[in-house]
């Protein structure tokens, strides 16, 4: 493979320094990088190794309530945190749906927001890809789509963030927490995945240099712990990414929606948080009728990008399924295939 | 050359006869603890990294290579090329034997498919010579490629399969179909699929003046030593190959392909050892696949329920350079009685890789497509799935009438449905729900498989000492010949197995053939056990013709080899022991050879087939589409069960596939490029632990005395068949939709809700 550098800072401050020279990008735990190494797709000259800095393996919650997760946190720490799971277990629930137990092991918490998408086309060098190469064209628009984007997408770029963390995270208001050249910053998740517009290949709002030190999850998303779910849909029970996803969490006070949160996964550039359907069911009582028509609002702007048509289809089904299942309750228990449309079979073991 | 120890393996309890026990793998210590050596283990002194640079077109021609630049790169030694190359002995482009296919080794700049090797870059380290493979940047002069089933003007092959007419005909289908009272007509698709062994396509190559040692998982190792030979011109007696152990081949690996023969080329040309290995996306190209199918069956039936015809064309793909044409129609020449059969079969050419062999080729794409019309018409006749295929049981094989060497299909019928709890099943699909509210189905499909026979020869002995010696350079898969030749080799020396030196998987032994076909077992156990007896003749005759022998004048037909004594057949009390015969012979040792062939005669008789039912329930999400497969049952005779451990775990896994087949397996390949888009095992989807369900297998008891000596008929390939039938038709029995187009996807059943 190509040669590059690898260094391993010892503090968050060398380590913005040395990733941000042109050609640098962050190793954590590889788990997506690498592979995008080996197939040619990525070819960094300077891989800036953050495994080993300190303070960014722990979850703390703050004096206001708040959760800190520090963005060297693996997937399988942070869900199989009793207390995590407990007030938030639609994140947790996704995490455990998401890859496989090696890849849960391995992969953080900041490495998860940052994976690239699953596109073929962009892991494919002989492709046209406006993401891979900035004005080379796209050949997923009309070549094998099926799992593409229904939301958001632009001519440019058709693809989808692939990741099941975030849609949970982003429908509670997580917060991304930078250190940059500048200092730190913090913006929401919501801001932080660019939809691709004319210029795919600018994925985030992370500017050279900028590592996510930790996530946080606000107060308010402990408030819906009793009534979150993730339902992902795949095309195997386990280790494949969402065909189409959703985390749902309630409020309900008196028989009533308080409060609602929606998210889809695997629709879009980034995980689609559905503010217009969470309105739709702000003060009513959490109704078959209301979550359909929540549903429909919620996808009410998706178009299909090419032969997936149907996830429009499957994603207000999913988006009324999860809401049908968070409005039931969280279960005590994840189930042994979490947010699998068979996490009720009896006879699973493990996912 | 360091012989296999297999001592590592854990004592087993034996009860009676080797053949028909239950015996854990003999060289399971060896692979999981690492020690068992596979090709891209070896690692001979001053040996280099090859790295196939592969075309990103699939039709046109290489214009440029910037060799220059690849061999600047640090730690690259040489590139080679069409023009800079040692020459082969023949042209790959000659087709010297049926068994022969074209492949690429650089002799030209032309394209013909994605992944094609269109050089070879050489260097000190796997991660140099994967950089200077990059470099090469290619330019190429595309052309438009072939691509999927309606690339161009179809054509009628001459043979297809392994030399099976294209056409096969009984009755008259017209006539049959019009005299119906139902007829179906549908059609069915499949997709091409890819072999994904486990362990990749390797070589370790070592060139010695004009001797070749060759580390190489191989399914053939005499054909390929062969092949070899012709393509370097040298003598057979120059080249060995190891090939002790493949991580899975499943028709890949049996036949010579390309990358292992530019392994050698590069040796030749750097004049050092040279290791190769395909990475997983080279896999999809230049070792074989199994082609797409369009399939239509049209089927008539009377009033009762009986077929009137069957009409099963196949439309499949080969290559713009070679031929090798998925025969799916001919699933239909063997299960269902129908008085008018016709098969048939057509292709189109496309740039692809020459498709080949994969697990049960032929059968599997036609069964599933049968099995499903099958069902088709079980509904339109309003009957059960199960009494409709016994109301058209075939009590002679009917595209030939010839009966069956044996047939125990009605006990797997019988067997598996009441195991299964078939009887309950509802007539009508989309009736039945879990407890969750899930749509359950219950679906069924036939299993069958040719019980073949191919040539083979072992070489015997027993020693001084009263132990054996079987060597037969057999081949071990992942099946688990290791275990169960071992077994048949000491039940044909009269010897409990630890005391039997079995040596298999190098070039040097006796020519076991080919492990295709379902066919290993048999073939080979066929030489063990005719080495092994004619081992025991020649011993029995050392004893027999002494007369300070007690078994003297007992002549051969008098004697029994056991436990490592023979004894007189008309009284066991009197015997001796191998060790006595040969020390009082004063013979070190004494040997036999013996081969496995069909028996032409009884074929001619015959029909031979393994047959299996298999039962599948699966559960859907009414709304959501995800289908997850929650119980199978499979029933399958075979003939003689050599060690049914090893035989269940060979149909776990073809029961596995076929469920992969109905809702898994695709390679998806970008209609304007020819470029296959998920070539990785993240994207190329196979069941995973999660998806594979309590799998049940039923082995039931089958005599035949026909197919061979020891009346195996094997299980390699048997059970993909009927169980990709059974669990798409579980689909429809759940949803009431039926999904003709494989595998099956969420979205076909998002219709309705």
């Amino acid at each position: 493979m190509k040669q590059f550098d690898y260094v391993r800072p010892a503090t968050v401050a060398e380590a913005v320094a040395a990733a941000a020279q042109p050609g640098a990008v962050y190793l954590a735990a590889g788990t997506n990088l690498l592979d995008l190494m080996k197939g040619g797709v990525s070819r960094p000259d300077r891989l800036v190794d953050v495994t080993h800095l300190d303070g960014l393996d722990r979850i703390e919650t703050l004096a206001d309530g708040s959760l800190r997760i520090g963005a060297l946190v693996s997937n399988a720490d942070l869900a199989h945190d009793a207390n995590f799971a407990k007030s938030y277990p639609a994140v947790a629930e996704a995490l455990l749906s998401g890859a496989s137990a090696q890849l849960r092991n391995a992969a953080t918490v900041g490495g998860n927001l940052l994976q690239r998408t699953r596109c073929a086309y962009f892991y494919d060098p002989a492709s046209r890809c406006n993401k891979r190469e900035a004005g080379s064209g796209c050949d997923a628009k009309d070549g094998e789509n099926r799992g593409h984007a229904v939301l958001g997408w632009s001519e440019s770029c058709i693809a989808t963030h692939p990741s099941d963390f975030c849609v949970p995270l982003v429908a509670l208001d997580a917060i991304v927490e930078i250190e940059g050249k500048g200092g730190r910053r913090e913006i929401a998740l919501d801001e932080l995945h660019r939809l691709p517009g004319d210029s795919p290949d600018r994925e985030s709002a992370l500017k050279a240099g900028d590592l996510i030190v930790a996530v946080r999850l606000p107060p308010a998303a402990r408030g819906f712990a009793t009534h979150a779910r993730y339902l992902k849909v795949r095309d195997r029970t386990s280790y494949a990414f969402a065909v189409v996803s959703a985390a749902a969490a309630l409020r309900i006070e008196n028989g009533k929606v308080a409060e609602a949160r929606i998210a889809l996964g695997g629709v879009a550039a980034k995980p689609w948080r559905a503010r217009a359907a969470e309105d739709v069911l702000r003060g009513v009582a959490p109704t078959a009728d209301a979550f359909q028509e929540a549903a429909w609002r919620a996808l009410t702007d998706a178009k299909p990008s090419g032969d997936n048509a149907f996830k429009i289809e499957l994603a207000r089904r999913i988006v009324v399924r999860a809401l049908t299942l968070a409005a039931a309750g969280t279960p005590a228990r994840l189930p042994a295939l979490p947010a699998s449309p068979f996490a009720s079979t009896s006879g699973a073991i493990h996912a | 050359m360091p012989e296999l120890n297999l001592t590592g393996a854990p004592a087993h309890i034996r009860h009676g006869s080797n053949i028909g026990q239950p015996l854990t793998r003999r060289d399971g210590v060896l692979k999981v603890t690492g020690q068992a050596t596979y090709a891209a283990d070896n690692h001979p002194p001053g040996m280099l990294f090859a790295v196939i640079a592969v075309s990103s077109i699939a039709h046109g021609r290489v214009v440029s290579l910037d060799v220059a630049a690849a061999k600047r790169h640090p730690g690259v030694v040489d590139v080679m090329t069409p023009d800079h190359k040692p020459q082969l002995a023949i042209d790959p482009e000659i087709k010297t034997n049926p068994f022969v296919f074209r492949m690429e080794a650089l002799q030209s700049n032309e394209v013909r498919y994605a992944n094609q090797p269109i050089a070879v870059v050489i260097a000190d380290t796997l991660e140099a010579a994967t950089e200077g493979a990059v470099l090469l940047a290619p330019r190429y002069e595309t052309l438009p490629p072939l691509v999927g089933l309606d690339a161009g003007a179809s054509f009628v092959p001459p043979v297809v399969g392994v030399g099976n007419p294209t056409e096969n005909h009984l009755g008259d289908v017209e006539a049959g179909l019009a005299s119906a009272d139902k007829q179906i007509d549908a059609t069915y698709e499949t997709p091409p699929q890819y072999h994904n062994a486990m362990e990749p396509h390797a070589i370790v190559v070592q060139w010695d003046g004009d001797r070749l040692s060759v580390d190489m998982p191989t399914q053939g190792l005499v054909l390929s030593l062969a092949r070899i030979a012709e393509l370097f011109g040298i003598a057979h007696d120059k080249i060995h190959i190891r090939s002790p152990f493949l991580g899975g081949g499943f028709g890949s690996k049996g036949l010579m392909g390309g990358p292992p023969v530019l392994g050698i080329m590069a040796a030749k040309l750097v004049g050092r050892p040279i290791k190769l290995v395909l990475r997983r996306e080279q896999m999809y190209g230049p070792v074989g696949h199994r082609a797409p199918t369009r399939q239509r069956l049209r089927i008539g039936a009377d009033g009762e329920g009986r077929l009137t015809a069957l009409d099963h064309h196949a439309r499949t793909v080969s290559s713009t350079f070679d031929d090798f044409y998925e025969p799916a129609a001919d699933a239909s020449h063997t299960l269902y009685a129908a008085p008018a059969i016709r098969t048939s079969h057509d292709a189109v050419r496309v740039n692809t890789g020459t498709p080949l062999f994969m697990r049960a080729p032929g059968e599997a794409t036609g069964s599933i497509a049968l099995e499903s019309a099958i069902d088709e018409m079980a509904w339109a006749c309003g009957m059960d799935p199960l009494a409709f295929r016994l109301k058209n049981y075939a009590e002679v094989e009917p595209i030939t009438g010839k009966p069956f060497s044996s047939k125990a299909l009605r006990a797997c019928y019988d067997q598996g449905a009441a195991r299964f709890g078939w009887a309950k099943r509802s007539l009508q699909p989309r009736q039945m729900r879990d407890d969750a509210g899930l749509l359950v189905g219950w679906g069924m499909g036939t299993a069958t498989f040719p019980a073949l026979m191919f040539q083979a020869e072992a070489r015997a002995a027993i020693r001084r000492d009263g132990s054996g010696v079987m060597e037969i350079g057999a081949h071990d898969m992942g099946q688990g010949a290791w275990t169960a030749l071992a077994q048949i080799a000491a039940d044909a020396v009269g010897l409990d197995i630890d005391r039997v030196t079995f040596k298999a998987g190098t070039s040097d032994l006796p020519d076991a053939g080919i492990a295709g076909g379902s066919a290993h077992t048999a073939t080979a156990g066929a030489a063990i056990h005719s080495a092994g007896a004619a081992v025991i003749a020649k011993l029995a005759d050392l004893a027999t013709g002494d007369e300070r022998s007690p078994l003297f004048g007992a002549g051969n037909a008098g004697v029994i080899a056991r436990d490592g004594r023979l004894i007189r057949r008309d009284d066991e009390s009197r015997g001796e022991s191998y060790a006595e015969i040969l020390a009082r012979a004063g013979v070190a040792e004494v040997e036999a050879r013996g081969t496995g062939a069909p028996n032409p005669a009884a074929m001619e008789e015959y029909a031979m087939h393994a047959h299996g039912a298999v039962f599948a329930e699966v559960k859907v999400d009414p709304e959501l589409g995800q289908i997850r497969v929650s119980r199978m049952v499979g029933a399958f005779a075979a003939g003689r069960i050599v060690n049914p451990h090893l035989v269940k775990s060979q149909l776990f896994g073809g029961m596995i596939w076929g469920m992969s087949f109905a809702l898994h397996e695709q390679a998806i390949t970008d209609r304007r490029s020819g470029r296959i888009m998920n070539a990785d095992l993240g994207e190329y989807h196979v069941p995973v632990n999660a998806d594979v369900p309590p799998l049940d297998v039923i082995t039931v008891e089958e005599h035949d005395p026909h197919v061979n000596a020891l009346g195996i008929k094997g299980v390699g390939e048997i059970g993909i068949t009927g169980s990709a039938g059974a669990v798409a038709n579980a689909v429809w029995h759940a949803t009431g939709v039926r999904v003709r187009r494989f595998p099956i996807r969420i979205e076909d059943l998002l219709t309705q809700s």
